[in-house]
C-alpha cells in the first residue's frame, strides 16, 4: 500500500460519478478537485453548496443518499481560514465522496443542508458550536456540547488548549 | 403551617390543552449515562422530545491535536467505551492509510478477531440493559456473565479488561500470550448455545414482545435522511454493513451474513443485533481456523516501537525507540476518512495532517450521535413507556455522543 501522488488533474478524474455529475450541471461550483489514498476530494464554491449537496442526493445513476458526517478544519491563520468537509456515501452504489467548502474569516457563514438532509442537524450544530460557523437556514442554531454562556469556540485554533482562556 | 398564594395554583381549565414539561435524565437509569432528554407531555403521550447533551463532552477533539500520533490511541478508547477496540481500529487504520503503511496479516486478523469479541460485548451490554429496561431482570445477569468472559480475554491479551488500546499503529501492542487461542475457542464453541438461552427468555416471551413490536417505529425514508446509522437503518430494511461494502483489516476474507429486518421497530433491531451475535462468533470461528503465521507489528522502525529484547542488544533498536517517543514520527501530509463498522453503526474517523508529528485535526462520526437524531422521530406521539424501548433500541452510549 505504498502512497502514490494525489491526483488534482479534473480531466482524470471525470469518470467518478459525483464529479461527472457536478460537471454536467454546473462546471463553475466546482472550484478544484483532488483523489488522494483512494478518497475523493472536491471543493465546491461556498455559496452553491446547498444546491451541489441537493443535485449529489438526487443523482439517478449514483444517488449520494447518505450524509454521514460534517465537520469543519479550522486552518488559522491562512486564509480562507474555514473548511466545512462533508463526508456523502451512495448506499446503493457503495461510492463515497467528500466535499469541502472554503470559508474566510472575516464572514464564516454557509448554507446550511438541513434542508436536503435531516440529518445534518447536530452535525451543524457541533460545528457551530465548536468552530464558530454559522449556518443560515438552519432550523435550531444553537450550543451542543459546551454550555449555553461559553465563550470562544474550542475547537479554534487560537483557543488553547490547556490553560486560561 | 404554609399558605401558598392562591395564584401558586393552576386550575386545569376545561377544554384548554395543557403540556408538563417533564425531565428524564441526566440522572436516570434507563438513559444509558448522562442523557438528558426533556419531554413534552400531554398525560401520557409525548408531544415533543428534545435530547439535551453535552455533559460527557471532554473535548477529546482538541486533545488529540496536542499529542503525538500514537498517544491518541488511549484517548480513541474512551470514547466509545463498550466497544474500546472499534475505535482503536478505525483511528489506526486512517493513520496508516495517511501512512501507507502495510499490516501484516496475523495482526489483520487479530484485530478482526478482536473487532468481534469487542462487538459481542457491546451488543450483551445492550441486550441485558434493554432487557431490564423493559422488565426483564435475569437476561442482564446472563449476558453479563457471558461479557466477562470477553473481558477476561481482553485482559490476558492486552493486561485492561476495558481501555484495551490494544492495536496500535503499525500493528498490535503485544503478541497474544500461551494459551490464548484455546481460551477463544472454548468460549466460541459454548456461546451459541447462549445465545439461544438468550433468546429463548425474550424472543418468544409475551411480555417483552408487547413492549418491542410495532414500537417507535422508523420508515426507511426517514432513517435515510436522518442519519441513522448501524442496526437501527438495518432494521429499517436498508442493506448495509461496511464490513462487507467496503471491507477493511481483511474483513473481504470471511463469510458472513447481513441481518437485516423490514419492520422498523424495536423488534426488528432486536432481531438484527441477536443475528448479528451470532454472525460475529461465525467470524470468530473462522479467524481462529484460519489464523495465520508471522509478526504482529509491521517492519517500520520509525513507526512501530522496537522490540524489547532488541533495544538491548541494538544501538538502532536504542535510537528508534528514543526517536519515537521523544519526538514521535511524522506522517505526510493529507487526509484520511476511515469508517468502520462498529456496534452501533458507522464510526468514521477524519484524520488531517500537516506532515507534522502531530495530527493537524482528529474528528470522530460518532455513531451514537447520528443515532440520536432519530429518537425524537421515533418517539413523538408515543407514550412515555414506549421512550424507555426506543432508547435501549438505538443503543446509545453517551461517551461516544458527547466526546
Amino acid at each position: 500500500m505504498a502512497l502514490t501522488p494525489a491526483i488534482t488533474d479534473i480531466e482524470q478524474l471525470k469518470s467518478h460519478p459525483a464529479l461527472a455529475r457536478l460537471l454536467e450541471w454546473n462546471t463553475g461550483a466546482l472550484q478544484a478537485a483532488k483523489f488522494d489514498r483512494e478518497e475523493l476530494t472536491l471543493w465546491i464554491e461556498k455559496g452553491l453548496i446547498r444546491e451541489a449537496c441537493a443535485i449529489l442526493r438526487d443523482n439517478p445513476s449514483c444517488p449520494f443518499n447518505y450524509l454521514c458526517d460534517v465537520t469543519a478544519v479550522d486552518w488559522y491563520p491562512s486564509q480562507p481560514r474555514f473548511e466545512v468537509v462533508y463526508h456523502l456515501l451512495s448506499i446503493p452504489k457503495k461510492e463515497r465522496v467528500r466535499l469541502k467548502a472554503r470559508l474566510n474569516d472575516q464572514s464564516p457563514v454557509i448554507e446550511s443542508v438541513t434542508s436536503v438532509w435531516p440529518a445534518a442537524n447536530y452535525f451543524e450544530r457541533e460545528v457551530f458550536d465548536l468552530f464558530g460557523v454559522r449556518f443560515t437556514g438552519h432550523p435550531h442554531l444553537e450550543r451542543i456540547m459546551m454550555p449555553d454562556n461559553w465563550e470562544g469556540h474550542p475547537l479554534r485554533k487560537d483557543y488553547p488548549v490547556e490553560g486560561y482562556r | 403551617m404554609t399558605q401558598y398564594p392562591a395564584s401558586a395554583v393552576v386550575e386545569p381549565v376545561a377544554g384548554e390543552e395543557k403540556t408538563l414539561i417533564l425531565n428524564m435524565g441526566p440522572q436516570h437509569p434507563s438513559t444509558h449515562g448522562v442523557l438528558r432528554l426533556v419531554l413534552e407531555i400531554d398525560g401520557e403521550t409525548i408531544v415533543r422530545l428534545t435530547p439535551e447533551i453535552g455533559f460527557l463532552h471532554t473535548g477529546i477533539e482538541k486533545t488529540c491535536e496536542a499529542k503525538f500520533y500514537q498517544q491518541v490511541v488511549p484517548l480513541t478508547d474512551r470514547i466509545d467505551y463498550l466497544c474500546p477496540m472499534t475505535n482503536n481500529l478505525a483511528y489506526c487504520l486512517a493513520v496508516e492509510k495517511l501512512l501507507g503503511l502495510e499490516i501484516p496479516p496475523k495482526a489483520q486478523w487479530m484485530r478482526v478477531m478482536m473487532n468481534e469479541l469487542t462487538r459481542i460485548n457491546s451488543h450483551l451490554v445492550w441486550l441485558g440493559t434493554h432487557a431490564m429496561d423493559l422488565g426483564a431482570m435475569t437476561v442482564f445477569l446472563y449476558c453479563f456473565r457471558e461479557r466477562e468472559d470477553i473481558l477476561r480475554l481482553f485482559e490476558m491479551v492486552s493486561g485492561q479488561r476495558m481501555m484495551t488500546s490494544y492495536f496500535r499503529i503499525g500493528g498490535l501492542a503485544l503478541e497474544p500470550p500461551l494459551g490464548f487461542f484455546e481460551k477463544v475457542k472454548s468460549f466460541a464453541d459454548r456461546f451459541p448455545g447462549n445465545v439461544d438461552e438468550y433468546e429463548g427468555l425474550l424472543t418468544g416471551n409475551p411480555i417483552f414482545l408487547m413492549r418491542v413490536k410495532g414500537v417507535a417505529y422508523l420508515s426507511t425514508e426517514d432513517a435515510i435522511a436522518m442519519g441513522a446509522t448501524g442496526p437501527t437503518l438495518r432494521g429499517s430494511g436498508v442493506d448495509i454493513d461496511l464490513r462487507r461494502d467496503a471491507p477493511y483489516s481483511g474483513y473481504e476474507n470471511f463469510k458472513f451474513k447481513v441481518p437485516v429486518s423490514t419492520e422498523g421497530d424495536v423488534w426488528a433491531r432486536y432481531v438484527c443485533r441477536v443475528q448479528e451475535l451470532r454472525e460475529s462468533i461465525g467470524i470468530v470461528q473462522q479467524a481462529l481456523a484460519g489464523m495465520p503465521e508471522g509478526p504482529t507489528k509491521a517492519d517500520a522502525p520509525k513507526v512501530v516501537l522496537p522490540d524489547r529484547e532488541k533495544m538491548k542488544t541494538q544501538m538502532e533498536a536504542l535510537i528508534y525507540h528514543f526517536k519515537i517517543i521523544t519526538e514521535g514520527f511524522t506522517v505526510p501530509a493529507g487526509e484520511v476518512y476511515q469508517a468502520v463498522e462498529s456496534p452501533r453503526g458507522e464510526m468514521g474517523y477524519y484524520v488531517v495532517s500537516d506532515g507534522t508529528a502531530k495530527p493537524y485535526r482528529v474528528h470522530m462520526r460518532a455513531p451514537s450521535y447520528a443515532n440520536l437524531q432519530v429518537l425524537a422521530k421515533m418517539c413523538e406521539g408515543r407514550l412515555i413507556a414506549d421512550v424507555i424501548a426506543a432508547i435501549g433500541s438505538i443503543d446509545v452510549v453517551v461517551g461516544d455522543i458527547d466526546r
